[in-house]
């Protein structure tokens, strides 16, 4: 009797400490949505997200440019962080003695540990007189941006590949080399084939941490108003937006600074649903 | 079972305690809190520093975040005085009281291998809202101009739209509209100009970039940028004492009502010939 109460008591606290959790979460959502939505309207859904004219002073509030420029950042990124990871996955798990990998991969989860205002003065620093001096154009650009996010969402992508790789079954290895496969032929034929959704999950996330990442893209991105031309031009990001000008906003571009939150949150929350509906169905399929 | 009930227990009790304890958040005397403009902060800092060797029992917090920032951080009470570097709006003067504490000039910055010298404010205006986008347009080399502009709300940049984009309209009243033709768009900074968000970061961008030009604190610029002459008048130490070097801006406190008596205090040292001296050594031009 007694040791049922102290542990229905238990469970109670650790239920409210759990919930708590969960309601900051509830707690954000109400209030971007209640701060941001009021102006999406009054400007119009369709101006607002399509319109390339923010000028806060005068009433203006477009951000297509921004959401480009989230768009080319984070698909920049994914080309170099995601080839990058998934290529230091099949390394750790397929061609690496053990005991190297044992010592690699906690390198490569390291990187997550570096703040990123350091990666973003590494990248003013070297990376962007390098692409100045080198690729012509003003160095801050598009593709500082990718290669300083690239490295960022590089731990990410590897130790969700990772896990993915080593959770296909050993028999389908095992069974491959026994029909004659090479290493490589198993490597890409059978093994990526199987841990496939699992690699496309670990992408998507990565892309989460693109999308939302802020200090270093202020940094080294040049956040300038304009729709980027190409990979040598500068751009802002929907994060750097809310960033550079949160500080000075009042009234209706601080609204607006919530309404782009908006739009960021909901392509976030997106991108993970997209994620968790792909895991989902590679846990079902390997389970039938 | 015992002793994580006693371990919640004592972790409750003791945020709690943290939370109420009136001695929890610094000691008995109160902090003044000094917020705004990162253009006066550095300055600020200085003056906290040498007013905590004189009055011993005083302490002045300085923060950054722009002028428009701690002029709000001074409505809602956050901050007993707020730092501005741009003179006070009309809304915003009938409500607080600014005290100028030194006059600033805002520099135009070059690169130091750039061969142009000087420009008009007219030709300035031109640049900034991209009707020149080459230095061979000015008299210089062959080179695009990258711009490199403030964030909205920041008073440097607020300073420059009225010292130079307002009053540059004014001069060229002539001057051909902007591409849309209306009267905002001709004082629009324009699209592609890359924005930083503060004095330090505009100066480490113009330092790298051989075609960039950047506007910031007289006071902040030091031997790696080349300064350029406006209308003729270089800010020699002379033609900004005599006020010749037409953008000069007020460097002010903001307070609200009557200051507190420690904030009066600081207020005095920043004003009494020891807080002046400081200033000028610094940079900055006396009030006095």
């Amino acid at each position: 009797m007694k040791e049922a109460t102290k542990d229905k008591c238990i469970s109670l606290i650790l239920l409210t400490v759990a919930m708590s959790a969960i309601s900051g979460l509830a707690v954000i959502t109400a209030f971007i949505f209640k701060e941001g939505l009021p102006i999406m309207f009054k400007v119009g859904l369709g101006k607002f997200l399509f319109s390339s004219d923010w000028y806060p002073h005068e009433g203006s509030f477009g951000i297509f440019p921004m959401i480009i420029g989230s768009l080319a950042v984070t698909i920049g990124a994914m080309l170099i962080g995601g080839s990058l990871g998934l290529g230091c996955a099949i390394v750790l798990t397929q061609f690496c003695p053990p005991r190297l990998a044992a010592l690699l991969k906690p390198c490569i989860e390291l990187l997550a540990g570096i703040p990123s205002v350091v990666y973003g003065f590494i990248g003013v620093v070297i990376l962007v007189p390098l692409i100045a001096e080198h690729l012509g154009g003003p160095g801050l650009s598009v593709l500082a941006a990718s290669v300083v996010l690239g490295v960022m969402v590089l731990p990410t992508v590897t130790s969700i590949s990772v896990d993915a790789i080593q959770a296909v079954p050993r028999a389908y290895r095992e069974g491959s080399i026994a029909l004659g496969a090479t290493q490589w032929q198993t490597t890409h034929m059978v093994i990526l084939k199987a841990a496939w959704s699992g690699i496309v999950a670990a992408i998507i996330l990565g892309m989460g941490r693109a999308v939302g990442e802020t200090m270093a893209v202020i940094m080294v991105a040049g956040n300038t108003l304009d729709l980027p031309g190409g990979i040598l031009d500068p751009v802002r990001t929907l994060t750097s937006n809310i960033a550079l000008e949160m500080g000075y906003a009042a009234g209706e571009h601080r609204q607006a600074l919530f309404a782009t939150g908006v739009t960021l949150f909901v392509i976030i929350m997106a991108l993970n649903i997209l994620a968790l509906t792909v895991s989902r169905r590679r846990t079902r399929r390997v389970g039938a | 079972m015992k002793w994580i009930v006693g371990l919640f227990l004592a972790v409750a009790a003791a945020m709690l305690y943290v939370s109420f304890c009136p001695w929890g958040r610094g000691s008995g005397k109160h902090a003044i809190n000094c917020v705004g403009s990162t253009s006066v902060q550095p300055f600020a800092e200085m003056l906290s520093q040498e007013f905590d060797l004189l009055h011993t029992g005083q302490m002045v917090d300085v923060q950054g975040g722009g002028s428009t920032a701690g002029i709000q951080a001074v409505s809602e009470n956050i901050a007993e005085i707020g730092m501005c570097s741009r003179s006070l709006k009309d809304e915003e003067a009938s409500k607080f009281t600014g005290i100028p504490i030194a006059m600033d000039g805002l520099a135009l910055v070059v690169h130091k291998s750039n061969t142009v010298n000087g420009l008009t404010r007219v030709q300035v205006r031109d640049i900034f809202r991209g009707a020149i986008t080459n230095w061979r347009q000015v008299g210089g080399e062959d080179l695009p101009i990258w711009l490199i502009t403030r964030e909205e709300g920041s008073g440097t940049r607020e300073a420059f739209v009225k010292l130079v984009m307002e009053a540059g309209a004014k001069i060229a009243s002539k001057a051909p509209a902007g591409p849309a033709g209306n009267k905002h768009v001709a004082n629009r900074i324009y699209r592609k100009a890359m924005t930083q968000e503060s004095n330090g970061a505009v100066k480490e961008l113009v330092k790298h970039d051989r075609g960039a030009i950047g506007y910031m604190s007289l006071g902040l610029v030091k031997d790696e940028l080349k300064i350029l002459a406006v209308d003729g008048v270089y800010p020699s130490l002379e033609n900004v004492t005599t006020k010749r070097y037409p953008l000069m801006r007020p460097f002010l406190y903001v307070v609200r009502g009557t200051p507190s008596k420690g904030a009066q205090a600081f207020i005095d040292f920043t004003l009494s010939p020891p807080g002046q001296h400081l200033l000028v050594k610094e940079g900055l031009i006396s009030v006095r």
